[in-house]
């Protein structure tokens, strides 16, 4: 229990995708501008790397891992050089079932997201969550949490960029800065604070 | 006065629109605005009748500051004296060595007078630095994006100060505040518009651009290659029992006669800040409440928790209040009005963040001792979030009162 409690944590905080590894930078910028849509975009972020990363584990340990394949009677097949293609497609997939699901049975849900739902398939955070999966080889309950967990921190990451970028609507940017030139320097201090977290030990 | 007024007004022609000195309009209506009360006044309404304005509540700021200043001078002054006795070292070399030597007053450390001169060689360039470099980019951005100089400054200018270790080079010093004053608030407009303390931000730049001169065992003391760590430090290593073996008792912690950066080590001062921070209505209570609070909590808990192995875990609430730059903060930094909550329930939320985080990073974090700046940042980071949250109820509120 305690492991897959500091795994949550280190995934939310410590490990910030968002933060400290700078993943998901296109959406982390540009869906920024609001709270609500953050909100939304979080919420919808968390959803799909709690369902892709372990299925994602699923498909790694049963039939891409070099001997993952020996329940078919084939032992000797390595299909790891698949892996990027094959996340890329469960992530689209994931995403385009999501999306079927919410607009039959949540249209509201569903509007209020709009066209992040399918841009999240581009978003490089969900795909580094999987990538993240196999390198530390996780098994699928520390997928699940970890998955959950990294949505989490890069959600609590962009709703916390949101209230900032809402709050600079009252500055005074120079020219040259405004828009995205700021929104860079804020994510740039953001992760600094967020430094308090690296090194801890859990 | 009345000579130095007539003079200021016989200059003002050359500061205005087609003046010579139009481009140093902003620095004119610094030094007289700071001299004497503006006399513009607003011409309609709506008006608010005070007689506070920024200006004077950043210098009823720097004011309260002004303790713990000396207090630095004084306790760094008396560390190296301490070390100098303990090591037998009778001279000080370079330009302070010289100095201290003609005004003959010698390195006695029971000598209050010895101490603080000797600290004032090490806190005043330090001061000096950082005033004219971050001075010189607020006079650069005023003239170039054609705002005033703030005040703000000087209350920035004096907390980066004091956070900083006494023997940091010089030259880092100057960075620091450039990073602090540039990116921590000029590329937002300036004073006002900024979402992190500026002071902290340059500190934290320096903390992690140069961890060997901003943190460690050797830059406490201002004698040459006498180390002495901080008391946090030793009691993360082996416990209250290498901090008492240091001769740090609670008392020292207190009144400030401890290792750490110049202007955080005493309590006390900042106590004396504090109160009149609050008497004058100038910092938020509700803020440094929530800071004591969340901290008091959470300390208790791992007391309560305990540990084998982490010696933090046993520190009581009391000495976490003494200890390190917990008091500084909590008085000077967190309260800054800029980058905290705005909200009244926002400010509690916000302090009780800055307490929990402090306690998280001091004593499950064993990659830093100290961890006021970087909860203090971390919660300046929220706070806009914390403000919406609580605004956003206070919509729902009265749209189901008014159904």
């Amino acid at each position: 229990m305690e492991t897959y409690l500091s795994l949550f944590v280190r995934s939310i905080f410590v490990e910030n995708l968002a933060l400290s590894f700078f993943l998901g930078m296109c959406t982390f910028l540009a869906v920024s501008k609001k709270i609500e849509t953050a909100l939304g975009l979080g919420a919808a972020v968390v959803v799909v790397q709690g369902i892709t990363v372990p299925v994602n584990n699923l498909i790694t340990t049963y039939i891409l891992n070099a001997g993952a394949l020996s329940w078919l009677g084939l032992p000797d097949v390595n299909l790891v050089f698949l892996q990027l293609i094959i996340f890329i497609g469960v992530i689209a997939a994931m995403v385009q079932i999501l999306e079927m699901i919410l607009d039959r049975y949540v249209p509201k849900l569903y509007n209020a997201l709009g066209i992040f739902l399918p841009l999240i398939t581009v978003n490089c955070a969900i795909l580094g969550g999987s990538l993240f999966m196999f390198n530390r080889s996780y098994n699928f309950s520390e997928s699940v949490v970890f998955g959950v967990g990294s949505g989490l921190g890069w959600a609590l990451a962009i709703v916390g960029l949101a209230a900032v970028r809402e709050k600079l609507k009252y500055s005074d940017v120079p020219k040259g800065l405004q828009g995205l030139g700021i929104t860079f320097i804020v994510a740039g201090l953001m992760s600094l604070a967020f430094m308090s977290f690296s090194g801890i030990q859990l | 006065m009345r000579p130095l007024r007539k003079y200021l007004d016989r200059l003002e022609p050359l500061f205005q629109k087609d003046g010579r000195f139009e481009k140093l309009g902003a620095l004119y209506e610094a030094i007289d605005t700071f001299l004497y009360s503006p006399k513009d006044v607003t011409q309609y309404s709506p008006h608010v009748r005070d007689a506070i304005d920024l200006k004077r509540v950043m210098m009823t700021v720097y004011f309260a500051v002004l303790p713990c200043f000396i207090m630095a001078m004084y306790n760094v002054g008396h560390d190296a004296n301490v070390a100098m006795t303990a090591n037998n070292i009778t001279s000080v070399p370079g330009w302070r060595g010289l100095f201290l030597e003609n005004i003959g007053i010698g390195y006695d450390p029971n000598n209050i007078w010895a101490c603080l001169w000797h600290g004032t060689m090490y806190v005043l360039p330090i001061y000096i630095v950082t005033f004219i470099v971050g001075m010189t980019w607020e006079v650069v951005f005023a003239t170039v994006r054609n705002h005033e100089i703030n005040e703000g400054f000087f209350v920035t200018s004096i907390l980066f100060t004091l956070t900083l270790p006494a023997t940091i080079p010089l030259w880092q010093v100057a960075l620091g505040i450039t990073f602090g004053v540039v990116f921590g608030k000029e590329v937002f407009g300036g004073v006002g518009k900024n979402f992190l303390n500026p002071a902290l931000v340059g500190r934290a730049f320096l903390f992690f651009a140069y961890p060997a001169q901003m943190s460690g065992d050797s830059v406490w003391v201002a004698v040459d290659a006498v180390s002495g760590a901080t008391p946090l430090a030793l009691w993360s290593g082996a416990g209250i029992e290498a901090v008492h073996a240091a001769g740090v008792t609670w008392e020292n912690a207190f009144f400030g006669i401890v290792q750490g950066s110049m202007g955080e080590t005493s309590t006390l001062a900042c106590l004396i800040g504090a109160a009149i921070l609050i008497y004058t209505r100038i910092a938020s209570w509700r803020i440094m409440v929530g800071v004591l609070l969340g901290m008091i909590v959470v300390t208790l808990f791992f007391n309560w928790l305990g540990s084998e192995t982490n010696p933090m875990f046993s520190m009581p609430w009391y000495w976490h209040l003494v200890l390190g730059g917990y008091a500084f903060g909590l008085v000077f930094m967190a309260t800054d009005p800029v980058s905290a909550s705005m909200t009244e329930t926002g400010k509690w939320v916000f302090g009780i963040l800055i307490g929990v985080m402090v306690s998280l990073i001091r004593v499950l974090n064993p990659a830093y001792s100290e961890g006021m700046m970087l909860a203090i940042l971390f919660a300046n980071v929220f706070a806009p979030l914390i403000d919406w949250f609580v605004i956003q109820a206070n919509i729902r509120r009265r749209i189901r009162r008014s159904d």
